[in-house]
């Protein structure tokens, strides 16, 4: 998998049928296996637009541009929930998109199993997910994602819902898969530390309308150890997309967010 | 094999399923039994004691011996009942499922037809049963069985549509992102999602195919040479033999109990691995 795969939104406009404006004018430049998170507050329209990118939900006007060698990239989505099939058990909840596409059984078990084994689950195959805990549903989730190879993914806030500590081992366990693999991320979330220790850029988005306010670059190289978690720099760049997005919730024009940010 | 290996081989066979004795022990069976058992003792003593005859109300006692003493006549008509109930509940369930998917396939056709379905059961089938009867009059067990099929067909649609809708939004976005056909959603999705709900409905369909039998049975009267156990409790009443009336009665009663067990067990036994109607739990 070479990648040299961009992604262009320009003046991206979602109206509900309702009228609420979940999107207005959203330009992004996504560079090739970059990753890059959304941060913002709920109704922002972050998910939105992962939705748009997949293909699941249609712009109101605007362009949506993949560059480089690709007509039409593999995506693959994860949701905040884990999304499985409970009548199945692991290994055919991760072939599931491989027999979609009709690929070969015997093929398809075989790359279920590698992905299954890459996100650290080898000896559940046979599990069904009400016997596996959150952290792992999601592992699976991811699994299933990975299991056709994509070129982009898409994550909609996929750790929002476990405790710290499975969080934090899932972030690194992504972070390491994503140094060998270089899909491109897009990665929604609310949790403004998640996203500066994994993204080389944060887009900070604010809502009603939903909008991007600012977009911090994280200039530190991968990998990303535990030091860097505690270090200085990384509370440096979590005060600074702090800072955005309460200023973005106070409406821009307040000169006095300073005060209340101070605060936080 | 010697003796030894045969023995070997029953204990084994025991041991690997001692739940078959201790659920004949388990509270869940347990506790009914005694409240039955205390209420035929109960009935017996209330017959004794206020000396009732039996054309009021017979004995437990009477009621089985009558219903040994009749079993040449009644056992025939529990097997025409039976083959009713049978023919009209695999029937319903077979076009249920079909209609069900046809339904979901299209919101028009479900627009459209759904609310002849709902007529189809709230009409009684009591009143519809004589024109039935009426026009399938060359064959008196195919009306019998249209009558139970009415009765049993719409727990079994409502259900599964109800399932068929009710799929995990996130998976259906999945399969809609993987670029999943129709076909393939249907057989991967809909249908596996609209398991329980259609276990659920056959549970309740499987008890009203044999009320609808018994119904229509009822109806039909005593034409023909094929009669069921409806027709075996009209005759006992003309002839003032309620200890038959009983014991066909009973023979009813247990036939609708041996229905809704089974369907209760393929229900466990298809939804065990994954389902929380079917999943034992500690707490």
């Amino acid at each position: 998998m070479s990648h040299n795969l961009t992604l262009t939104l320009s003046h991206v406009r979602k109206v509900y049928a309702n009228g609420t404006v979940a999107l207005q004018d959203m330009n992004l430049k996504i560079g090739a296996s970059q990753f890059i998170s959304l941060v913002g507050p709920s109704g922002c329209g972050k998910s939105t637009v992962l939705r748009i990118i997949a293909g699941l939900g249609r712009m109101s006007s605007g362009q949506l541009e993949w560059g480089g060698s690709y007509e039409q990239p593999k995506i693959a989505y994860v949701f905040q929930e884990a999304a499985l099939m409970p009548w199945a058990n692991v290994l055919e909840n991760v072939r599931l998109p491989l027999k979609l596409a009709g690929i070969p059984k015997y093929k398809a078990l075989a790359a279920a199993s590698e992905v299954i084994a890459l996100v650290g689950l080898q000896g559940s195959e046979r599990s069904f997910p009400r016997e596996l805990s959150g952290g792992m549903k999601m592992r699976v989730s991811i699994a299933r994602a990975l299991a056709t190879k994509p070129d982009v993914l898409l994550m909609d806030e996929p750790f929002g819902a476990l405790d710290e500590m499975t969080r934090s081992r899932l972030n690194s366990d992504l972070l390491s898969l994503w140094s060998q693999m270089r899909w491109t991320v897009i990665f929604v979330t609310h949790n403004i530390y998640e996203a500066v220790y994994l993204s080389n850029r944060v887009v900070v988005m604010a809502a009603r309308p939903g909008r991007v306010v600012a977009e911090i670059s994280i200039d530190v190289p991968y990998p990303r150890t535990e030091e860097f978690r505690t270090s200085p720099l990384y509370n440096q760049y979590c005060r600074e997309v702090s800072h955005s997005l309460s200023a973005a919730s106070l409406g821009m024009t307040d000169t006095s967010s300073d005060l209340q940010t101070a605060s936080i | 094999m010697s003796w030894r290996q045969l023995a070997a081989l029953f204990l084994e066979f025991m041991s690997s399923r001692p739940s078959l004795f201790k659920r004949l022990l388990s509270p869940d069976v347990l506790a009914p039994a005694v409240v039955g058992i205390l209420a035929i003792i109960a009935w017996d003593l209330f017959v004794r004691i206020t000396n009732l005859p039996p054309y009021l109300l017979p004995g437990p006692i009477l009621v089985l011996q009558t219903l040994f003493q009749d079993w040449g006549e009644l056992f025939p008509s529990l097997l025409i009942t039976l083959k009713i109930t049978v023919v009209a509940f695999v029937a319903a369930t077979v076009l249920g499922l079909a209609i069900s998917i046809l339904f979901t396939q299209s919101k028009w056709i479900e627009r459209s037809f759904f609310p002849y379905a709902v007529l189809l059961q709230t009409t009684p089938v009591v009143a519809v049963a004589p024109l039935i009867i009426i026009w399938l009059k060359n064959d008196i067990f195919a009306a019998l069985v249209v009558c139970a099929w009415i009765v049993a067909f719409f727990p079994i649609i409502a259900n599964t549509i109800l399932g068929l809708n009710s799929v995990d939004h996130n998976l259906l976005n999945l399969f809609q992102l993987y670029r999943a056909s129709r076909w393939q959603t249907l057989l991967y999705l809909r249908l596996p999602s609209a398991l329980p709900y259609f276990l659920g409905g056959l549970r309740i369909s499987g008890g009203l195919a044999l009320i609808g039998a018994v119904v229509a049975e009822f109806v039909a009267g005593t034409g023909g040479s094929q009669s069921g156990l409806a027709y075996q409790i009209l005759m006992a009443s003309y002839n003032l033999q309620i200890p038959k009336m009983f014991a066909a009665l009973f023979l009813i009663a247990l036939t609708g109990i041996s229905i809704f067990a089974c369907l209760t067990w393929l229900s466990d036994f298809l939804l065990r691995d994954w389902h929380e109607s079917a999943i034992k739990r500690e707490n």
